[in-house]
């Protein structure tokens, strides 16, 4: 199982760092989002894996998941929502503005209207 | 009056000059005299401590952990400095307010003027080296702003910026300084330090400390080598050079040494690198001074001397030289402020500031001619001027200091530079009163109005009276010297007087006197020397050295640093790799301690889709709406994992996340192209490849490494586990951390979101106001609208879902405090909610059911959970302290009620209104893309009248 989550995570961020790498503004989002996904799951698996204790009080259970990676992570993931959005914007209104999603700025692209 | 007022005044105060400004100049300059004379007179009641002996101290306790606290501290040395600042302060403010002209901003100028009295009366009253840091560097800035004042000046702009790298460079190294003398003591108060002279001596790190802090007091007060600020200074208005480059800042340097003097001096390091620097300054500056032909430029290097005068006799470390440099910085205070307003008269009156197109002044400016004479003879050095007494006890104390080894070196020197500096006085007045009458000044020079001649004018008077009566002054003086002695000595003996009998400073003062009337006899063939005589200018140097700086700093950032994110990206990967990879490789790695758990069939099924899902990311990103849903499958199998791993909050935040996201993304997509080009070379990719199989190598290294082993230590999640329901009332450990262990944070976390989602619709704004509306408003759609956009059965169906969801949400919320749940998820809930309206009844229609706008939402949110955190405070208890009771209202069954709730109640807001805000703002581009929005939630609605008009677009 640690097996499977450690590769996960690896993958994850294979794959975010090689689309982080691309050209255009829509594969680096996304590259951004599953490097999101794997610093949340890193984050989560600090707290080590726990199958079937989640951190809710009951009576007469003794082990449970440990919490404060999850409130950690929960918190992550909204905020996350709130920079990819913003992201999303920023790249949306430079596409709109210049007619061009690369990253970069193009040395020999014709300029758009806002530039 | 309390210290912390007088040091508060002026920073206040200078808010009203601008606000004063439509009142009128009187009014500005008004002002700022009222709000200077208030702190003049509070520092007044506080003089019958002072003459007792007191300190008088003042103390809050700032942030104690890092040793910073607002401590102040008024001894006789405080006193003396701030009754210059202010008093002076005060004759500047009336001198400026005729000085300046119409066309100058008098409410920027009085603000930056009260902005620099605050910082340079902070400094000399501070107790704690890390405030008087912060002052100090304070006045370094709003010195930068007054040398700048006349932005339209190429001089003062450059002017402006030297003083600033110089002295702010030199503030660096005092800040280094102050934190090894602080390291050293184990305090940074300035009165634990000054006790400590012993301890200070003997550490080895005495001498870094002593360089670094004497770096920054040369800088400030111009001692050479970083003498050649201060006359480029002089392009500020002239109130400004009387006031900041020859009354006070320049002395902070000055008032440091002499405020270390008990911990510092008295050393042999001390001795050499403090005297010597002084004589040079000294010497250099009062010959540089006697060839400048402009009348600020002379007076700023005699400055310079001077300051160096009084530098050398604080470093040869006795007690005698001490009370001299104490007297001496009265003296020049108050003769060269005079001369300077004096120089500014003249500028006034006759447009001209060159000694070579003056002279003759006598007869056309009596008045003026008056104040500037008796300044300047008091700065030459002559009987029954304040400056003859200070001069004679400065040429006493050279006679008797012996500086590597050569008695008659600093004697020698010290007369030397006095006949230059007598010099340069008799030119002043010879040169610009004396002579003919001239029928070519630019203007006819005539005395001003009292306004300009009578701050001067008071300043003389005390030139006079100090000079004739000396014994008036003499209490003070030793006074002031006491407190800089501190424990390291005992007050002189000797008293200040006019005549010391036939003593060798007699004679030397008289060589220097005659020798300066033969340099000015002889000043022609001199000039015609100096000019022919190669010599560094200190500008261009400066200016070489800031270039090649700049030169080395491109080449080391701009390759690195070109403007292409790509590249960020790459360089930070691998830079973050290479980092772990030494850590990884120099550490110790201990042997697992954790069993393997099993992996069972559904395990290993969702890891197969989500690696399947990643793989395919990157194989097909071109295509970017499949990408879209692949992404889509890779959050699903990460919810799935978090349910797996025992954590519900987060799978399902993470599962209502991924729906806003995805409905996000496809909104951004519908303007952005649907494919990406092949673009990048096979060699770039193998590079990106490469980087990023590396950097996934090594998360999975370290994930696999972790999980594997158990923490070193208890995790701090036992105390949270023990106390949750103890302590915050709520069995759902996850949720009460949130609301009540890390409140704070969570508080935080919400601001950091409302303030996205209010980027997002600024920039949404910024956008449509814009040239991109037009674009917008002219686009095609690049792909067939479908012909029934709000489909009927979607609009009945989100419409009977709504209070259904609506009601999850509640559900949600109220059990979050003990079940999965809480504020976070019921608001991504509630806002799928809305989203649903919006998608299935349309733009239009679902923004005028709209009651509340969304900015509202999150601000509402935000201001409840911060008065839920401070209605702690009624009950004496910190921010965000929580309580909870019971209560049991029949028929129902006992509840909890909680105020954890109500901050909960805060984030749920908050989220909602931020995820609204920002799909909102999306859509709203989409709207004014392609034809205006229909108002009936569905397209074909058999209870409406009218005819759809369903040739409109589509297919």
């Amino acid at each position: 199982m640690e097996l499977l989550v450690a590769s996960a995570i690896g993958i994850l961020t294979a794959g975010g760092l090689y689309l982080v790498l691309r050209l255009r503004t829509f594969p680096v989002i996304l590259g951004v989002s599953l490097l999101t996904y794997a610093v949340n799951v890193f984050l989560f698996a600090s707290g080590r894996l726990t199958v079937g204790a989640p951190p809710i009080l009951q009576d007469g259970a003794t082990t449970y998941a440990d919490p404060i990676p999850q409130a950690l992570v929960l918190t992550a993931i909204v905020i996350s929502f709130g920079m990819t959005a913003v992201v999303v914007m920023i790249s949306l209104g430079a596409f709109l503005g210049s007619d061009d999603d690369h990253v970069d700025d193009q040395p020999d692209a014709t300029k758009g209207e806002l530039s | 009056m309390s210290l912390f007022l007088i040091v508060a005044l002026p920073f206040f105060g200078a808010l009203l000059p601008g606000l004063m400004y439509p009142a009128g100049r009187s009014a500005c300059a008004g002002v700022t005299f009222t709000v200077t004379l208030a702190a003049f007179v509070g520092l007044l009641t506080n003089l019958p401590s002072i003459l007792a002996g007191e300190v008088v101290a003042a103390r809050v306790d700032w942030m104690p952990a890092l040793g910073l606290n607002f401590t102040l501290m008024l001894d006789g040395l405080g006193f003396f400095f701030a009754l210059l600042i202010l008093g002076i302060g005060l004759l500047i403010i009336a001198y400026a307010r005729n000085y300046l002209s119409r066309n100058d901003n008098m409410g920027e100028f009085f603000t930056y003027l009260l902005l620099f009295q605050g910082a340079m009366v902070g400094i000399v009253l501070s107790d704690n080296i890390l405030l008087l840091l912060i002052f100090w560097e304070l006045t370094s800035l709003s010195s930068f702003l007054l040398i700048g004042f006349w932005k339209h000046l190429p001089e003062g702009r450059q002017g402006a910026r030297m003083a600033l790298t110089v002295t702010g460079m030199g503030g660096l190294s005092m800040v280094a300084g102050m934190l090894i003398l602080g390291q050293i003591v184990g305090s940074y108060d300035l009165s634990v330090i000054l006790q400590n002279r012993d301890l200070i001596q003997a550490d080895a790190l005495y001498v870094p400390a002593l360089l670094l802090i004497l770096l920054g007091c040369f800088a400030k007060s111009a001692q050479f080598p970083f003498h050649f600020w201060l006359p480029h200074a002089m392009a500020a208005p002239t109130p400004v050079s009387a006031y900041l480059h020859s009354a006070t800042m320049v002395k902070a340097g000055i008032f440091l040494m002499a405020r270390m003097w008990p911990v510092l001096s008295g050393t042999p390091e001390w001795f050499v690198i403090v005297t010597t620097a002084g004589l040079i300054t000294m010497v250099l500056g009062a010959v540089i001074a006697l060839f400048k032909h402009d009348l600020k430029a002379l007076l700023a290097f005699s400055t310079v001397s001077h300051l160096g005068l009084i530098t050398m006799l604080l470093g040869t470390g006795t007690a005698f030289g001490a009370m001299a440099a104490v007297f001496h910085i009265l003296n020049h205070a108050t003769f060269k402020a005079a001369l300077f307003m004096s120089a500014g008269i003249i500028d006034h009156a006759a447009h001209t500031r060159d000694i070579r197109r003056l002279g003759g002044l006598r007869k056309l400016m009596p008045v003026t001619f008056v104040i500037a004479v008796l300044a300047a003879l008091s700065m030459a050095g002559i009987p029954l001027l304040n400056g003859f007494l200070s001069k004679e006890m400065m040429l006493e104390q050279s006679y008797a200091t012996v500086l590597f080894g050569l008695p008659w070196l600093v004697p020698a020197l010290a007369t030397f530079g006095s006949i230059f500096s007598a010099a340069y006085c008799f030119r002043l007045i010879g040169h610009v009163f004396f002579g003919k009458v001239r029928d070519d000044y630019p203007a006819t020079p005539h005395d001003p109005n009292p306004g300009l001649w009578l701050p001067p004018a008071i300043l003389v008077v005390l030139v006079v009276v100090i000079g004739v009566a000396p014994f008036v002054i003499e209490p003070f003086v030793k006074l002031v010297t006491t407190s800089v002695l501190g424990n390291a000595a005992t007050i002189p003996y000797a008293h200040i007087k006019i005549w010391h009998g036939l003593v060798p400073a007699l004679y030397m003062s008289i060589i220097a006197v005659f020798g300066g009337l033969i340099m000015l006899a002889g000043f022609n063939s001199a000039l015609r020397v100096w000019e022919r005589t190669p010599r560094p200018e200190a500008k261009v140097i400066f200016d070489k050295i800031i270039g090649s700086t700049v030169k080395l700093v491109q080449a080391v950032i701009l390759p690195l640093h070109n403007g292409s994110f790509s590249r960020y990206a790459a360089i930070g990967a691998v830079t973050i790799f290479v980092v772990g990879f030494y850590a990884w490789t120099t550490g110790t790695v201990g042997a697992p301690t954790r069993a393997m758990q099993a992996a069972g069939p559904v395990a290993i099924a969702g890891w197969l889709m989500l690696v399947a899902a990643t793989i395919g990311m990157v194989l097909l990103h071109r295509n970017r709406l499949l990408s879209l849903i692949l992404i889509g499958i890779v959050g699903l199998m990460v919810s799935i994992g978090f349910v797996f791993f025992s954590a519900p909050d987060l799978a399902m935040t993470q599962f209502t996340v991924e729906v806003v996201t995805i409905i996000l993304m496809l909104l951004a997509l519908n303007f952005l192209p649907k494919q990406t080009p092949i673009e990048s070379t096979v060699l770039r990719r193998c590079r990106d490849s490469a980087i990023a199989i590396m950097g996934g190598l090594a998360t999975f290294a370290l994930a696999y490494y972790y999980l594997l082993r158990d923490a070193k230590d208890v995790p701090i999640s036992e105390f949270h586990l023990a106390n949750s329901y103890k302590g915050g009332g709520g069995t759902n450990v996850v949720n009460v951390i949130l609301v009540d262990f890390r409140g704070f944070d969570t508080y935080g976390e919400i601001i950091v979101l409302g303030i996205a989602a209010l980027l997002i619709y600024a920039l949404t704004q910024t956008l449509l106001n814009g040239p991109v509306r037009a674009r917008l408003l002219n686009r095609e759609p690049d792909q067939p609208r479908s012909g029934d956009t709000h489909p009927m059965m979607m609009v009945v169906l989100t419409r009977v879902i709504m209070p259904v969801v609506l009601m999850v949400g509640f559900y949600i919320f109220l059990r979050g405090h003990n079940e999965p749940g809480g504020g976070f998820i019921a608001g991504l809930i509630v806002s799928i909610a809305v989203v649903m309206q919006y998608m299935a009844s349309g733009f239009v229609w679902t923004s005028a059911r709209l009651r509340y706008p969304y900015h509202g939402v999150i601000g509402a949110g935000v201001l409840i959970a911060g008065f839920t955190g401070m209605g702690s405070w009624f009950f004496g208890k910190p921010f965000l302290t929580s309580d909870f009771t019971y209560v049991r209202v029949p028929p129902f069954e006992k509840f909890e009620l909680a105020t954890a709730a109500l901050f909960d109640l805060g984030v749920f807001l908050a989220v909602l209104g931020a995820v609204m805000l920002s799909l909102e703002s999306f859509s709203r581009l989409a709207r004014r893309a392609h034809m205006e929005d229909s108002e009936h939630p569905m397209d074909i609605d058999p209870s409406r009248d009218d005819t759809p008009d369903t040739a409109k677009e589509g297919v």
